[in-house]
């Protein structure tokens, strides 16, 4: 297979070399291929959603991006250089930041605490700097949502938004160029969903490269350019958003088909 | 109202009121006795009697708040004193200054390699902690009898003895209150420092009345515990007119103060400290924030490890001999001091002066229950009771603050 047919749908808004480029990359747990061979790209400025069925491999997929797991085979390069992630900390280094469907917040830490954690701001004395750590997350909340004002609240006291807010702040925070996010709508109501699609759409303005998991085909439809359908852990292909209908791809991600029309794109 | 005003005050509710509850039993306490449990005497007594749980309880606060357990500090305390007891009285002549140093050292390194060994086996092994530490508490009982085949080994040299808070085990009087100016100073000093962060980054600090109530409150209660470790007499030690000097506050309470001191700044301000709460808060944020968890559970018991051993030191130090039975129950006393203190066993919530409160809390108890003549058995039931009723309060409280 040549690389041409691996990645028939290039975003045309998107030109040089990809963010992210994912050649064949798969993990397996025991006999279970988690993800199968999957090719996928991502430039500067788009939003790829990737969709499937629960167990597909989206998940699988996301986490070896993020340093959680070492693929078996398989190569991920970031900016048309291959990387090896031994933890999130590396994958963090090299600009991918994600947001865990579970959000991965301490509960009993507060704002600050859960938006640094790992990367603590330090004083001269190489100890916490809690006050600076204070100041900082404020003023990136407050970008996201002006009315959220008890940030030291422990994450436990906060509501599903405010806690998506903390973990959306925490990527922005170290400028991320590539964001992973999975179902970051899940728990949410219309307004905080509106307030993260509104923030895709302009982290994309920004140049941010996006995945987006979701299984709201509405949000993908809204703010993805592409969209890479997964059936039991292979990719069932890539196919522009303006090109296909709704129906189109949820035949995809049923059936593990591509539809006629979006075959001809890209 | 009372509420009301530590609302305005901003205590911690769960700090305050062990305070209050303390302060309440003290004083049933030294009715009941005839004013024998507020001496100045005895309360020296309790200070040292409060430091073997206190020191370990440190730790137990960092074992706990990460989901861990470590039931073995008590039989471990018994192998490294016995360790330190063997070099001094064996490996060494009598007397010799090399020998109690060297003691102290093959405790502590005793103490760390027994906490790597078993903090090797739950963090890199995956054994849980509740069987590590209770194989632990089986097998390190066994090697303290079998550092001297059940022999008590004495004597300890006369200088290691007063890390026990014994004869010439306090600092004395001039050095105590000096040692009291500073922690004045600190006080002081803490307040206006972060009064002044708070102003640099925008936030208005809390009224000036409620800083100086606070500073107040703490600084009455450093005098206070100066003044009385200072009148408490030591009658080994006679002026020229025959009247005993003041003691002063005592060596082991100064090693319970430093380790105190060093622990809580490690846990509001260092990374390892944040590391060890996120962790206990929610290990798989931890793990995905790409901190180094099995290094993190690693060093929990490195370090109980190293606080056994140095309880050890005090215990035997006190005790002037080493025995293989020293320690029993310690670990209970330990766990229950920390829990008592505030410490959530659902991980994540904890903090070391709540612990030192809970273990004072016990050793007053204890040591009140022994002026009014309670026997052993009633007071081990007196003193579940108390953690039970603890517990259950933090319950109640917990929900009615949810609500």
């Amino acid at each position: 297979m040549s690389e041409a047919n691996v990645s028939p749908a290039i975003s045309p808004t998107a030109a040089g070399t990809p963010l992210v480029q994912v050649r064949q990359l798969s993990k397996h747990f025991g006999g279970v291929h988690a993800v199968d061979h999957v090719d996928c790209d991502l430039y500067a400025g788009e939003c790829v959603g990737l969709l499937g069925h629960n167990g597909a491999g989206k998940t699988v997929l996301t986490k070896m991006l993020s340093g959680v797991y070492a693929p078996d085979s398989g190569s991920i390069l970031v900016r048309g250089e291959e990387v090896h992630f031994e933890s999130p900390r590396d994958a963090r280094a090299a600009g991918i930041e994600t947001i865990f469907q579970s959000l991965a917040l301490a509960d009993n830490l507060d704002g600050p605490g859960n938006l640094f954690l790992g990367r603590e701001l330090m004083t001269k004395w190489r100890t916490l700097d809690s006050r600076r750590m204070e100041f900082e997350s404020s003023k990136v909340i407050a970008r996201l949502n002006p009315n959220f004002k008890n940030i030291l609240d422990p994450v436990l006291r906060m509501s599903g938004g405010q806690r998506q807010t903390i973990a959306i702040g925490r990527a922005l925070y170290f400028d991320a160029r590539i964001l992973i996010m999975d179902e970051p709508c899940a728990a949410l109501g219309p307004a905080e969903t509106r307030m993260v699609l509104d923030t895709i759409k302009r982290l994309k303005a920004e140049g941010i490269g996006i995945f987006l998991i979701s299984h709201e085909m509405h949000d993908v439809f809204e703010v993805c350019e592409r969209a890479a359908v997964m059936k039991n852990g292979a990719l069932v292909g890539t196919v522009r958003i303006e090109d296909v209908t709704q129906d189109d791809v949820l035949e995809m991600i049923i059936l593990g088909k591509r539809p006629a029309k979006a075959l001809t794109s890209g | 109202m009372l509420s009301g005003l530590l609302a305005r005050l901003r205590l911690d509710p769960r700090m305050s009121s062990m305070v209050g509850a303390l302060v309440v039993i003290a004083i049933v306490l030294d009715v009941m006795t005839h004013g024998l449990f507020l001496s100045a005497e005895n309360l020296y007594n309790l200070s040292i009697q409060t430091c073997v749980t206190a020191v370990m309880a440190c730790g137990m606060v960092y074992v706990i708040v990460a989901r861990q357990i470590d039931l073995s500090v008590g039989s471990l305390l018994a192998f490294s004193g016995m360790a330190a007891a063997w070099t001094q009285t064996r490996a060494f002549p009598p007397g010799s200054t090399a020998g109690w140093i060297c003691s102290i050292l093959a405790a502590l390194a005793i103490g760390a390699a027994v906490g790597a060994f078993q903090g090797a086996l739950v963090a890199r092994a995956r054994i849980p902690a509740f069987i590590v530490t209770l194989a632990g508490y089986l097998m390190f009982r066994g090697a303290a009898f079998l550092v001297s085949d059940g022999q008590t080994l004495a004597p300890l040299h006369p200088t290691y003895q007063a890390l026990g808070g014994g004869v010439d085990g306090a600092i004395g009087v001039p050095a105590s209150v000096a040692l009291g100016l500073l922690a004045a100073a600190w006080v002081v000093w803490h307040a206006t420092s972060t009064r002044r962060d708070q102003r640099r980054y925008g936030i208005e600090p809390a009224p000036v009345w409620v800083d100086a109530v606070k500073g107040g409150l703490l600084c009455l209660a450093i005098a206070g515990f100066v003044w009385t470790m200072c009148v408490s007499p030591d009658f080994t030690n006679l002026d020229e007119a025959g009247t005993p000097k003041g003691r002063g506050i005592g060596i082991p309470v100064l090693i319970l103060l430093v380790i105190v001191a060093f622990l809580t700044f490690v846990a509001q301000r260092t990374r390892y400290g944040r590391y060890i709460f996120a962790y206990g808060g929610n290990p798989e944020a931890a793990l995905l924030s790409g901190l180094g968890t099995n290094w993190l559970v690693w060093s929990l018991f490195i370090m109980t490890g190293v606080l056994s051993a140095i309880a050890a030191v005090i215990t035997t130090a006190r005790l002037g001999s080493g025995a293989n039975s020293i320690g029993q129950l310690q670990e209970l006393y330990v766990i229950s001091a920390t829990v008592i203190g505030g410490t959530s066993f659902a991980g994540g919530i904890g903090s070391v002066p709540g612990a030192v409160l809970g273990a004072i809390l016990i050793a007053s108890l204890d040591n009140g229950m022994v002026l009014l003549d309670v026997s052993s058995p009633m007071r081990q039931i007196f003193i579940g009771i108390v953690l039970i009723v603890s517990v259950w309060f933090d319950v109640v409280y917990q929900k009615r603050s949810a609500t």
